[in-house]
């Protein structure tokens, strides 16, 4: 076995692969979106009860593999009770060390969520798959901006 | 071939051998390439025939009155015949050169489709299609109002002729097959169903895609109307494609696109067509691609289709019976009669994972829905992991892609 996808699927990966948190609908969500990775035909929904600018609860369901399960896992954990302006900073710096941007520090309340989606970035190593650690935050930031009706794609 | 040779009790063709053939090999060492379902690698007489056709004999075709123009023709020409010749058409100018398969069956869909199909009719296609021996035909019946019906498999992964016979009827204008299934490797009977729509007057178009670069094809033995393939499957470049259609038929169709070299006469009032096949190829064809395309026929036909057909049965069935010991791993069905490619998922790992995890084994595999999305939904599967071989496939790679996937097991059941 390779030393590299041992980085690529840790521990954590599969846990949350196998096992995710927060998967299940919320029956009256304030924002939801879609996402769908027409390559691999991962389908990912997202759901969000929003209290003020504050994430009250988010969960998802869908389909995909171990790589997506556990980023919309992953991303539910550390997005309950953050509020939104946190969540995009977290989602920023998680992008760009996935996609291999500029990476700027967290303040420093966020830096443990932050290191909580670190196993996720050994994606940056396999292009074709970074889409899969991105999709449930593209379908995150589409439910805020009010759900398009149509889903959003990784394409 | 002689006594000998036919007694031999293993198939004549040295994959091994053969790879030296194959530059990809030389430049990628170790590479277990069992994706040539998606696009075949290519032997060096047909990337360097091409250069050499460049650097030689390229004109434009059609067009000009000099020498090196009537070469290049010459060498276009030759390839349509050299496909006439690989399918037993009857005739070169049933051979019209499109981009690839895809456009092969626009094209029918396109100009065939509403000339002879209208509103009430019935378009068959099966459970099994590549999305595009699919999509063009649903496309053309929500165009003229004509009704899709799709085929089903039935339980053991094969066509279901019964289910397909009752299916069909006066109102069936066209029945489009495939003649290999691109995920579980199905052969389907298509004599069979051309022989049951005709019986019904419907038309029959057959996706040769897989079926040419791994076994003996004769469109007049099958009987269909139409058959379609892409050359980079066949060992032969990307870009050039083939449609072969009944000549009636074709001479019977509307042009599709239009432009120079399809035209006898134009004024600003009217336009007249060219005859078939040139009426289908408007504008500068893929000359190259033609050149190219003849070299791998050629090619193919140096190995014998039928040495290549028994080569990729015999690592078939070596592959279904390697991977069925592995445990957790599902094969999809297809039926009685199978050739060269290979659908599988493991139990609790998504294609995907396992793609990524064959990939870092230095195993090239396709994995998804194979742009065959009506049948992932038959199957009940988001996607699969297909291995497909070619001529240059031999069991060691099937033991790599074992050995592979063993490992993945292992990972992910840790």
């Amino acid at each position: 076995m390779s030393i590299d996808l041992r980085d690529l699927y840790q521990d954590i990966i599969l846990d949350h692969g196998r096992h995710p948190r927060n998967f299940r609908p919320i029956a009256h969500p304030t924002h939801t979106a879609k996402g769908h990775n027409p390559l691999c035909g991962d389908r990912v929904t997202i759901y969000l009860t929003l209290d003020g600018d504050r994430i009250a609860d988010v969960s998802f369901e869908g389909r995909g593999c171990a790589i997506s399960t556990a980023s919309s896992s992953l991303m539910t954990e550390v997005l309950k009770g953050r509020t939104l302006a946190e969540a995009q900073a977290l989602f920023a710096q998680f992008h760009a060390k996935v996609t291999g941007g500029e990476v700027h520090a967290l303040p420093e309340a966020l830096e443990e969520d932050g290191e909580r989606l670190e196993p996720l970035t050994g994606v940056k190593a396999y292009p074709a798959r970074v889409k899969c650690a991105t999709l449930p935050w593209h379908a995150f930031e589409a439910a805020l901006k009010g759900g398009a009706a149509e889903p959003v794609k990784t394409e | 071939m002689n006594d000998l040779a036919a007694a031999k009790p293993r198939p004549a063709i040295d994959a091994c051998e053969l790879r030296r053939a194959f530059p990809i090999y030389r430049n990628n060492p170790g590479l277990v390439f069992l994706d040539s379902g998606a696009s075949a690698q290519k032997p060096a007489s047909v990337i360097d025939g091409v250069a050499e056709f460049y650097r030689r004999d390229y004109a434009n075709v059609h067009r000009g009155v000099y020498q090196l123009s009537q070469r290049s023709t010459d060498a276009f020409e030759a390839a349509r015949e050299a496909t006439r010749a690989f399918l037993n058409a009857g005739d070169a100018n049933e051979i019209v050169f499109t981009r690839g398969a895809t456009e092969s069956i626009n094209l029918v869909a396109q100009s065939w489709g509403p000339a002879f199909v209208a509103a009430g009719d019935e378009i068959i296609v099966s459970e099994l299609e590549h999305h595009s021996n699919f999509v063009p035909w649903q496309m053309l019946c929500e165009r003229v109002g004509a009704r899709l019906r799709v085929a089903p498999i039935g339980s053991d992964g094969g066509f279901d002729l019964a289910a397909f016979e009752a299916m069909l009827g006066p109102r069936t204008k066209m029945v489009a097959v495939t003649h290999v299934s691109n995920v579980s490797g199905a052969i389907l009977p298509v004599e069979r169903i051309t022989g049951l729509a005709h019986a019904q007057g419907a038309r029959v178009l057959v996706d040769g895609c897989q079926a040419v670069p791994r076994m003996p094809v004769d469109v007049r033995a099958i009987g269909c109307d139409f058959y379609a393939f892409s050359g980079h499957k066949a060992y032969g470049p990307s870009g050039i494609g083939v449609l072969w259609g009944r000549y009636d038929l074709l001479a019977a169709m509307p042009p599709w696109q239009t432009g120079g070299g399809m035209i006898t006469l134009v004024t600003p009032e009217h336009t007249e067509f060219q005859d078939p096949p040139h009426r289908f190829e408007a504008g500068t064809p893929d000359i190259s691609g033609a050149a190219g395309l003849k070299l791998a026929l050629d090619f193919i036909e140096g190995l014998g289709r039928q040495a290549i057909r028994d080569h990729e049965e015999d690592l078939t069935g070596y592959a279904i019976d390697r991977l069925s010991r592995i445990p957790d791993l599902s094969l999809v069905a297809a039926g009685q009669r199978r050739l060269s490619v290979l659908s599988f998922n493991l139990a609790g790992i998504h294609p995907h994972d396992v793609g990524t995890v064959l990939d870092q084994h230095g195993v090239a595999v396709r994995v998804g829905h194979h742009c065959a999305q009506p049948l992932m939904d038959r199957l009940g599967v988001a996607g699969t992991v297909r291995a497909s071989l070619g001529v240059y496939n031999d069991r060691d790679d099937i033991d790599a892609l074992a050995a592979a996937v063993e490992a993945c097991r292992e990972m992910f059941s840790r």
